[in-house]
């Protein structure tokens, strides 16, 4: 055998070897798993009410019209990332009934999100989940409450069995329990659109 | 401030696995014929059916995961596979200037106790559905692995061999029980600090800053520590009292978030090593050969050290090239200066890239444990992962004169039956449990009566102390 043909097949074992952590790091980099946590809506609001700032300094006049147009937008994508932004006012129910919100009708159209909008975690939203959603303390939580007053599996929000479309919460056996308004929850109990729910220090509403 | 939390969609990877897996296999292949051709001119006869049985053993564990672990970790089987194929290669390099072949050589043991092996971790995957059941053995396996530990001194049973008395024989196999008891500990420590870990953690008095436990939680520290003191002074093994250790300290200090805890294990070793030190002249010639080992005086009594480091510096940067140096002249070159044989013949990019797998290995035993969701399979993940990169860093550290040598078997490498076994269900146990970590979150079912307990809301019954 060749000297030239040993030198190559040593060089090429170890460009074989590192080839293939480059490729064991590839796949690692693509491999994701477990919760993503994105700040959506607020950045890009920023980021055009900042660009607008510098448009609005450099020509004034058309400017005004411009950065009305833009703080629109803005609220309208924050809007759509379920933000509980400026322009969209957030109403909590303080009397405690199921109020749909948003001049919708009781019943019509289902929620899709869930929004924690008071406590530690406010501004985090939840995609509602056909398997459900489990809220507590331990970690294997979907909304997972750092609350001295949240139970480890406190509750759970999940499709009602009996009404296509609703979706139901239930209280898990909580030591301090979970509240609709003032009224503790005893059992599985329909939620709706503008329905908030009382954990500990943490309320969540559910949105459309 | 807007957030969304979404629970990602993991895919399984399988797929990428087989990849780096046919990576794997060639790397290992390349290697092996390599070796033949500088040493014999030749390609290996028996490489068909060597290289097929090789494919098919590994490529069965990738089935199984299909089968039974789908989202398991895509990249630890791979690594396993490349680090365990190179030291088979390095073994057999050496047999062949040994002029051991055939079924004299130790490739030949070595590569029925891969079979073995691979095949126990086949068994666990298989047999264990979920890590969480090891938790009903934590007591048992606290038994176990105190036996294992002991075993080596029961006479008649316990074998010395070079000064440390790790070994027991049985018939004609021999045996290091302590590879084994590390998994055992690993499962009992985990099991019974996530019990005992809220006491562990926030009892105590703030003292320079650190929080100090009280007196009384010091007890399962001090079990600990005489347990590594009885090896020390009975076995005469610095490595395996480390490893053991070091092992419930870390899982202590993951457990608790304390740094306190590995203040009090560092001094607590310390002592015992100075202790070890002033008493045995074992330990005292150990750290004289670490310190020089160029002397005359410590050439003449051991030039093991020495010959290896030699060895890794004629490799230089790209090595000699498998089956062109001259590794054999290193005492135990196949199995505590294994990484001195390959650093001689891969050189400092082949050794380096051995050590960068080993790296990768251990993040994702990492990863796995911040990824899984129970308290127990995240320290047991901890555990087992570090019991590894541990066991890696005293024995490379001591081949490379870093530390002391101790001898103990660089995991997936180094010739010896017990160590290849376990840490192959080390691999079938980080599997089992990142398939735990990465499987979608479990669907909870609905459309039973809320007062019928669904299988995942099964409460576990946790007796306390």
């Amino acid at each position: 055998m060749s000297e030239l043909t040993l030198t190559l097949l040593r060089l090429g074992l170890l460009a074989l070897l590192w080839i293939f952590i480059f490729s064991v790091v590839a796949v690692l980099r693509t491999d994701l798993y477990g919760t993503a946590v994105s700040r959506r809506g607020q950045r890009k609001a920023a980021k055009r009410q900042a660009k607008e700032q510098r448009k609005a300094a450099r020509a004034p006049q058309p400017a005004a019209v411009g950065a009305g147009g833009a703080a629109g937008a803005a609220g309208v994508a924050a809007g759509a990332a379920g933000a509980p932004g400026a322009p969209v006012p957030v109403s909590a129910p303080a009397d405690g009934a199921p109020a749909p919100r948003w001049g919708r009708g009781r019943g019509k159209g289902a929620p899709t999100t869930l929004v924690v909008t008071e406590g530690p975690l406010t501004g985090t939203t939840l995609p509602l989940r056909s398997g459900g959603l489990l809220i507590g303390r331990n970690p294997e939580c979907a909304l997972v409450l750092d609350d001295d007053y949240a139970s480890g599996r406190h509750c759970r929000i999940y499709p009602d069995p009996t009404n296509r479309g609703g979706w139901v919460v239930e209280d898990l056996g909580s030591t301090n329990g979970t509240f609709i308004g003032r009224d503790k929850l005893t059992s599985a109990r329909p939620v709706e659109i503008g329905t908030t729910l009382r954990i500990g220090k943490t309320v969540l509403e559910l949105r459309g | 401030m807007t957030t969304t939390v979404e629970p990602l969609t993991p895919r399984t990877r399988r797929n990428s696995e087989l990849g780096l897996l046919v990576l794997a296999i060639g790397i290992v292949l390349l290697a092996w014929v390599t070796t033949d051709l500088n040493r014999n001119g030749t390609v290996p006869a028996n490489i068909i059916p060597i290289a097929g049985g090789f494919t098919v053993l590994v490529l069965s564990v990738h089935l199984v995961l299909r089968w039974k672990a789908a989202y398991a970790d895509p990249v630890l089987l791979p690594i396993a596979t490349v680090l365990n194929g190179l030291g088979l290669v390095m073994i057999h390099r050496l047999d062949l200037a040994r002029g051991k072949l055939g079924t004299d050589g130790d490739a030949y043991r070595q590569i029925i106790w891969t079979t073995l092996a691979v095949a126990l971790a086949v068994a666990v995957i298989i047999v264990l559905r979920d890590h969480r059941l090891l938790r009903r053995y934590t007591y048992v396996s606290m038994a176990v692995g105190f036996v294992l530990l002991l075993l080596p001194l029961v006479p008649g049973l316990g074998q010395t061999i070079n000064g440390s008395q790790i070994w027991i024989s049985l018939g004609p196999l021999n045996f290091q029980p302590g590879e084994f008891a590390k998994i055992a500990l690993a499962i009992f420590f985990a099991g019974y600090l996530v019990q005992t870990r809220d006491v562990l953690s926030l009892a105590g008095k703030r003292v320079l800053g650190f929080t100090f436990p009280r007196g009384r939680d010091l007890g399962p520290i001090l079990v600990a520590w005489l347990l590594a003191v009885l090896i020390l002074v009975f076995q005469k093994d610095l490595g395996t009292a480390l490893l053991f250790f070091g092992l419930f300290v870390a899982m202590l200090y993951v457990a608790t978030e304390r740094v306190s805890w590995i203040a009090i294990g560092l001094l607590l070793f310390g002592a015992a090593v100075a202790f070890a030190l002033s008493a045995f002249t074992h330990f005292q010639k150990r750290v004289d050969l670490w310190l020089d080992p160029f002397s005359p005086d410590n050439l003449e009594r051991s030039n093991q050290l020495a010959n290896g480091l030699w060895g890794m510096a004629s490799g230089g940067l790209t090595g000699t090239g498998l089956g062109a140096g001259r590794p054999w002249l290193t005492s135990f070159a196949e199995s505590d200066f294994i990484f001195s044989s390959l650093g001689e013949e891969l050189g400092l990019f082949g050794s380096v890239a051995i050590l960068v797998l080993y790296l990768i290995f251990c993040e994702r035993g990492i990863r796995t444990a911040l990824g899984v969701r129970d308290g127990f399979g995240k320290l047991l993940a901890i555990g087992l992962t570090f019991s590894v990169a541990f066991q890696l860093f005293i024995v490379i550290g001591g081949v490379t004169r870093v530390i002391p040598l101790t001898g103990l078997t660089t995991p997936f490498m180094s010739l010896g039956g017990s160590s290849l076994l376990a840490n192959w269900v080390i691999v079938a146990l980080l599997l089992r449990i990142s398939d735990q970590a990465r499987r979608p979150m479990p669907e909870i079912p609905v459309g039973v009566a809320s007062d019928d307990p669904s299988p995942a809301e099964v409460t576990q019954v946790v007796r306390m102390s």
